[in-house]
């Protein structure tokens, strides 16, 4: 399987990225090297390995149900470059 | 004359979305509050902020697992979350954690009743764990939308149904019956009004007898019954509207405008989102092994099925009853704790209390519109109506009488009925000898009625039954009221 530019150009929109056409031809060149890399596991028998779904082997790490409040909504406000009192403000969106 | 609109049939799977009723947000300690003012519930956790690391609420897992073996599920023992990326505004992190190939739960069903008094079994596929998004405020400027971020991770459970629904009938009714079993498990408050209870739905149309699915479209956030029966009601038409003019129903988003009952599309295949989901290397596995399944069950209350055959067996009372009382899981309370409280124990006495709470408490909830947990009756004064009216000690209209002033006072020991009875002097009379004076009075007034009553006229018995009643202002016992007046009559 390989990458094409379409591909790398679905992919930037998804991540909502612009690139020129120089870097969209690197991009496809780098990706098309990955897959390629990944494209030899496909060459051993994994029927009887489980998949890593986490380098973390524990499994059932839980938090109680309690509340601890942790920010006011000053701090939490503080870094967002557009606010009013108790909201943060973005630029219209209505699709969703 | 068959209508092109009996030629089709509908098919139709629901999404539903559920909060949980926990203290705490699905992967921080911030409150989830629904009444907090806006960005007062938000850690660097919930706001996506870098470094952070999400932690699982144990509640959530086990309010997830209680809805599994609630709706007949099969509890999957090894799960994990999955990253759901999209960008809007109110998602702080760009992606929503979510479960993906590994729901908590699957292949469960649960039965609904229909109309008809048909039953029918709607398959459940899934039932997975995940977090909502933030609240935008669009109406603020033309230019500029505003977000709180307080339900931002707040934790829900999303049921997800097999396409076993036919109708918008079905699907209301369906919706009605996950709502009810996740109020009697206390795991969602079911309040639709404030956001508890969403839903999608995914209708397509086929021609009847055929085997094979038409194209879907999913109808997206429908916050209320009516509106999830009226919006699928206009996109079955819709849709077969369209396929009878020959078009394509192609699949699409929809949302659905209550104001002038059209459903629109909001997004086609082509722009649909690739939401690249992969597992979240934040989270570790989650292992619901047999020890932690079998402590969630011991925890189970009785589901509403269940409670409602025990109703009709151990009470003696019709379905119908059994059925309205246990509709609601704290009416279902209050019935019982009647029963408790009540001096006469038997199938009579039963009846009468399923009458009361179905008819008389129901109608006073309805009226002032509250919940029975606002009702200002405690059980043990119902209970001590009903014992009065049982041991005709009051008559039916009495009863009601003393209900309407009980509802008015406030303190328990102020409405106790026997109290309230003696005070107001509205004990029956069961003394026939007050009785028989009243009748003969009430029978010297009326010399006409009377002679009509002798020319044939025996209806009119019930008129004398009314003035007699109105005499004795309501307190006479109507038995002895009955029998006296027709000795009377005879004896003229």
């Amino acid at each position: 399987m390989s990458v094409t530019i379409t591909d790398v150009e679905k992919i930037a929109q998804l991540a909502k990225l612009k690139f020129s056409e120089e870097e969209k031809t690197k991009l496809q060149k780098d990706m098309n090297q990955v897959l390629g890399y990944i494209e030899q596991l496909n060459e051993l028998d994994l029927e009887n390995t489980e998949p890593l779904e986490n380098i973390n082997e524990t499994e059932n790490v839980m938090r109680e149900d309690e509340v601890k409040p942790w920010l006011s909504t000053e701090e939490a406000l503080k870094n967002a470059p557009s606010k009013t009192q108790k909201f943060f403000k973005v630029p219209k969106v209505i699709e969703k | 004359m068959s209508s092109i609109y009996d030629k089709y049939e509908p098919v139709i799977g629901l999404e539903i979305h559920a909060q949980m009723k926990t203290q705490t947000k699905a992967f921080c300690k911030c409150s989830t509050n629904f009444h907090n003012s806006p960005n007062s519930n938000v850690c660097p956790i919930c706001l996506g902020m870098p470094g952070t690391l999400p932690v699982l609420n144990k509640e959530l897992l086990d309010y997830a697992i209680r809805m599994g073996l609630a709706t007949n599920c099969s509890i999957r023992e090894k799960s994990i979350f999955a990253r759901k990326n999209y960008f809007y505004p109110d998602l702080t992190k760009g992606y929503q954690i979510t479960q993906y190939e590994t729901p908590i739960c699957y292949d469960g069903h649960i039965h609904i009743k229909l109309k008809d008094k048909s039953e029918k079994r709607i398959g459940i596929t899934r039932i997975h764990m995940e977090e909502d998004a933030g609240k935008s405020i669009h109406d603020f400027s033309d230019s500029e939308t505003l977000v709180d971020f307080n339900r931002c991770g707040v934790p829900l459970i999303e049921i997800v149904s097999e396409p076993d629904i036919n109708s918008s009938e079905e699907a209301i009714t369906y919706m009605q019956k996950i709502r009810q079993i996740l109020v009697y498990l206390d795991i969602c408050d079911g309040n639709m009004e404030e956001g508890s209870l969403r839903c999608d739905a995914n209708v397509s149309v086929r021609l009847k007898g055929s085997k094979e699915f038409g194209n879907r479209t999913e109808i997206k956030n429908l916050n209320s019954f009516k509106n999830v029966s009226d919006a699928i009601e206009t996109e079955i038409k819709r849709q077969i509207e369209a396929t009878e003019n020959g078009e394509k129903v192609v699949f699409a988003t929809m949302t659905y405008n209550a104001k002038d009952k059209t459903t629109t599309a909001t997004r086609s295949k082509e722009q649909a989102h690739d939401y690249r989901y992969f597992p979240e290397p934040d989270l570790v596995k989650v292992n619901a092994d047999e020890a932690m399944i079998n402590g969630i069950k011991s925890k189970l209350p009785e589901f509403p099925d269940d409670k409602l055959k025990r109703f009709v067996n151990a009470y003696s009372i019709p379905e119908y009853d059994a059925e309205i009382l246990t509709s609601g899981k704290e009416l279902s309370i209050y019935f019982e704790n009647v029963i408790k409280e009540l001096k006469n124990k038997n199938e009579k006495a039963y009846k009468q209390a399923s009458n009361w709470v179905m008819n008389d408490v129901l109608k006073v909830l309805n009226d002032i519109k509250i919940n029975i947990e606002k009702f200002n009756i405690p059980e043990i004064n119902l209970a001590k109506l009903i014992d009065l009216l049982l041991e005709e000690k009051i008559n039916k209209t009495v009863a009601l009488e003393l209900f309407e002033m009980m509802l008015t006072m406030e303190t328990r020991d102020g409405q106790n009925p026997e109290h309230l009875l003696k005070e107001k002097g509205l004990e029956q009379v069961s003394d026939t000898g007050e009785i028989d004076n009243i009748i003969k009075k009430i029978l010297t007034e009326s010399p006409k009625e009377v002679e009509r009553y002798k020319g044939g006229e025996k209806k009119l018995a019930g008129l004398f039954v009314g003035k007699i009643m109105r005499e004795s202002k309501g307190k006479a016992n109507p038995k002895i009221v009955n029998e006296l007046l027709l000795k009377n009559l005879e004896a003229l």
